[in-house]
């Protein structure tokens, strides 16, 4: 590649962490170009400092983190030797960029279209026809629906993918040289993913803009990136055609991460006849109450008539998009809140009719993991008190209540020194695995993990499974594992339910439902599935 | 993941939070407010041996002296004492140092229990409120209503329905504050039960008490704390202004408001009279509030803790 033509060129970039950092350098060293009408895929797992580099194209690293050595050239023009205003000039009209979190990134007070008029009206001369015009061509290219409504909504009245479409047509109106994009799917859903990552190639390929594309999700990778550099630590380890790195990569970081992908290849069969129904759901269904004194009431139906069985030791996947209803379920089978109709029996036994200290002695037998590592461990009790407390509630006496801890700790694999410390003290992981040795304090029969794994890097996901694999067949658990990852259900399920909109629209053992789909949205789920052409796991074992 | 790698994860828990002592020893407006505050309770407290006389004797030789001016008084058992008067003296010939040393007592211990008791019972009755819906409405309602009197003139009319003593004086200020610190306890509850630790409590079969006290409770603290140093000051500056006004402590009790009440007489002649104690109720309120701003820089989630997380 020759100079002319690369739009950011990052040579031997180095940025200092303040003092109180947990490393010296947030990125040390780091070189690589974008060239025009190309996507080059930053790669990394969390606290790699990919986001970092992008603040430092756009000049916007908060003020206790500053450059020390390198340049970030955008055209042969050096931004971190550019004074304040040149940087305002050219954010917006040369390099732009678009965020995780669309709600965040858009103004609640300001109409869509106000938002993207302001930008034309401080870089360009158009008149207010001229500008009006070109926002809804804007809108009209972006494939937003009916952009004359959408000019004059707030965001809050659009879906996330909209909205991510509002940012897309803010950061590209311009035509700028550069586009940042920091995990701009990362809270969306599959089938809304899909449709932006096409929409954003689709659109600089137009311009020939050059974009760079931070993720840590290799199925993103596989879908658009032309060439892909991946961090580890602040630290450059490889860069190259994301067809070669993806195939056949040389570090052995990279090789981990894809062997950490899982597969969209389901593993396991169905459990045989010999396992009982342990757990009957019928007729599920809740609604919950919208509005109050002031607003007109409504409601919303979170889960309609849902059935299934539970057979004791599988693990049963319910998988579903944002808004189907799945965390409901999850709560109505833990007893966390109650079905508005139906019923669910646990060996035969109703459970939803159950009240007072039956209801409490049920707690023993259903155990949650919750989906944010961060915010399921109360951040001031040592996570010692958090495992102990709930064999304690039940009248286990406290020293054998801590040697339950203790063993658990070891069976979670971390050290039973480690239980007199506080919940910042860990990593997102090792949170995680304290909420499972938590719950398995309780001995429970069934363990409902929520999500468990969303929140976490790959490679960490790819432990956490294997740890409730292994827990499973060493305490013959029954576990309900809710996620929207068709990859994660494909590795840890024996059956999946899918849900959309309440309603569970198809269900069986995985193999079937993956190989040979039934409902037209099983299907699509798969489609949207990022580099579901591509065999990940399988590559480099 | 074989048994090296496990050593590996048990070894890699680094902490990422530093020690609360360090981070409120870094804190300016902690160590200034602090110390002040401090220094002002302790010369409240060592009032006896620093040099002062009774700050209720009348004098009437010595009435109406100058700051710094020095005369001869005598103590009840009738001994004569050389004395400087370094905040002169009041129309009774009163020593206004003394005064004022002792009278910070009586702010402070107002300030101290109207903080602890409206704190006490604002927490619990705010507890109650955030966490058991049924009860939310009419509490809140109530508390509603109590905020609507202003808060001088109900601690006037208390004082004027029973005999103005100190603790009514701290009573009469406690109650129009408890609705504050419950609106603030209630809003903190509200968002702290729907955090997944509470859930995940719920789940293990924590009782609800239990439940309030181990996991409610202490996240509430911090900005709790905070409040309360704002009750302390405004406290402080009710219980002036009461006595100021006439209807607080009763006038044999040397407090900042009685002085500066009784010197607002002959202020245009001898403003020492009001001088002193306003340098002093001025001095502890700010001193609080200095302590109350940097505590809610250490202790606040918002203003903190955003290391905490990775990115």
């Amino acid at each position: 590649m020759t100079e002319s033509q690369s739009v950011l060129r990052i040579q031997g970039l180095s940025i200092a962490l303040p003092a109180s950092g947990d490393r010296r350098y947030a990125v040390e060293n780091v070189s690589f170009e974008v060239a025009s009408g190309e996507v080059v895929c930053l790669l990394g797992e969390s606290g790699s400092g990919k986001s970092i580099i992008a603040q430092s194209v756009m000049g916007l690293l908060p003020d206790n983190i500053r450059p020390l050595s390198g340049q970030v050239l955008l055209d042969g023009e050096n931004l971190l030797e550019a004074d304040a205003a040149r940087l305002r000039a050219l954010r917006g009209a040369r390099m732009s960029m678009i965020f995780q979190e669309p709600m965040t990134a858009l103004n609640p007070v300001m109409t869509c279209g106000a938002q993207v008029d302001e930008l034309l009206r401080q870089h360009t001369r158009m008149t207010t026809v001229e500008r009006r015009a070109h926002v809804l061509q804007m809108f009209e290219r972006a494939r937003l629906p009916d952009p004359a409504r959408i000019y004059a909504a707030y965001p809050h009245q659009l879906s996330g993918g909209q909205r991510q479409r509002i940012m897309i047509a803010i950061a590209l109106i311009l035509k700028p040289r550069l586009l940042i994009a920091d995990e701009p799917t990362t809270a969306l859903d599959v089938t809304t993913q899909a449709e932006i990552l096409r929409l954003v190639t689709e659109l600089t390929r137009e311009n020939s803009t050059a974009v760079l594309f931070i993720t840590h999700d290799f199925g993103v990778v596989a879908e658009i990136a032309d060439r892909v550099a991946v961090l580890r630590l602040g630290e450059l380890v490889e860069d190259g055609p994301a067809q070669t790195m993806l195939s056949s990569p040389r570090h052995e970081y990279t090789r981990m991460l894809l062997a950490a992908v899982p597969t969209l290849k389901p593993r396991k069969e169905p459990v045989g006849s010999n396992h009982g129904v342990q757990l009957r759901a019928s007729g599920l269904s809740k609604t919950f109450d919208t509005g109050g004194w002031f607003v007109r009431k409504g409601t919303v139906r979170a889960v309609e008539r849902v059935e299934f069985e539970l057979r004791r030791g599988e693990t049963l996947g319910i998988v579903g998009e944002s808004g189907s209803g799945k965390s409901t379920i999850a709560r109505i089978l833990g007893r966390l809140i109650e079905p508005s109709a139906g019923e669910v029996e646990l060996d035969g036994e109703s459970i939803t009719r159950l009240a007072g200290e039956r209801a409490r002695q049920l707690r023993r037998r259903i155990q949650f993991v919750f989906q944010d590592p961060y915010r399921s461990l109360n951040p001031r009790r040592t996570v010692g008190a958090a495992i102990v407390e709930g064999p304690m509630n039940f009248g286990v006496s406290r020293s054998e209540a801590w040697q339950r801890a203790h063993d658990l700790m070891q069976l979670v694999r971390l050290s039973p020194r480690m239980l007199d410390r506080y919940p910042h003290e860990f990593s997102g992981g090792q949170r995680q695995r304290i909420c499972i040795a938590r719950a398995l304090a309780m001995q429970p029969e069934i363990l409902i993990a929520d999500e468990a794994v969303s929140a976490l890097d790959v490679s960490v996901q790819a432990q956490i499974l294997e740890l409730f694999d292994d827990i499973q067949r060493r305490l013959h658990l029954t576990l309900v594992f809710i996620t929207h990852d068709l990859r994660v259900a494909a590795q840890i399920c024996n059956r999946i339910v899918v849900m959309q909109q309440g309603r569970v629209v198809e269900q069986g053992p995985v193999t079937e439902v993956f190989e040979h789909p039934r409902h037209a949205y099983t299907r699509s789920l798969l489609d949207a599935a990022p580099g579901r052409g591509f065999a990940f796991g399988a590559a480099s074992q | 993941m074989d048994a090296a790698q496990a050593v590996n994860v048990a070894v890699t828990a680094t902490p990422v939070g530093r020690s609360l002592v360090e981070k409120l020893s870094r804190n300016w407006a902690v160590l200034l407010g602090g110390g002040v505050l401090f220094l002002l309770a302790m010369l409240s407290l060592a009032a006896p041996w620093l040099g002062t006389i009774d700050p209720t004797l009348l004098d009437p030789i010595n009435r109406d002296r100058l700051p710094g001016a020095s005369g001869e008084v005598f103590s009840l058992t009738g001994e004569a004492l050389q004395h400087t008067f370094w905040m002169g003296t009041d129309s009774y010939g009163r020593d206004i140092y003394s005064r004022v040393l002792y009278g910070g007592r009586v702010s402070l211990v107002v300030g101290i229990a109207v903080a602890l008791l409206s704190l006490g019972f604002g927490l619990t009755i705010g507890l109650v409120a955030g966490y058991i819906r049924a009860l939310d409405g009419v509490i809140m309602r109530v508390m509603d209503g109590f905020m609507a009197i202003p808060g001088i003139l109900l601690a006037i009319a208390l004082v004027s329905l029973w005999r103005a003593s100190l603790a009514t004086v701290i009573l009469a200020i406690t109650i129009p504050e408890i609705p504050r610190v419950v609106r603030l306890v209630r809003s903190l509850v509200l968002s702290i039960r729907e955090e997944p630790y509470v859930e995940a409590a719920v789940s293990v079969g924590t009782p609800t008490a239990a439940l309030l006290v181990r996991h409610i409770l202490p996240n509430t603290m911090a900005p709790l704390i905070v409040q309360a140093t704002y009750v302390f000051a405004f406290a402080i500056l009710v219980e002036s202004i009461l006595s100021f006004l006439g209807v607080g402590l009763p006038t044999d009790l040397p407090t900042w408001g009685n002085i500066m009440a009784e010197g607002r007489l002959q202020f245009t002649q001898y403003p020492h009279n009001v001088f002193f104690p306003g340098v002093f109720l001025s001095l502890t309120v700010l001193a609080v509030n200095m302590l109350g701003d940097g505590l809610r820089d250490t202790l606040d989630p918002k203003f903190n803790q955003r290391g905490d997380r990775p990115a």
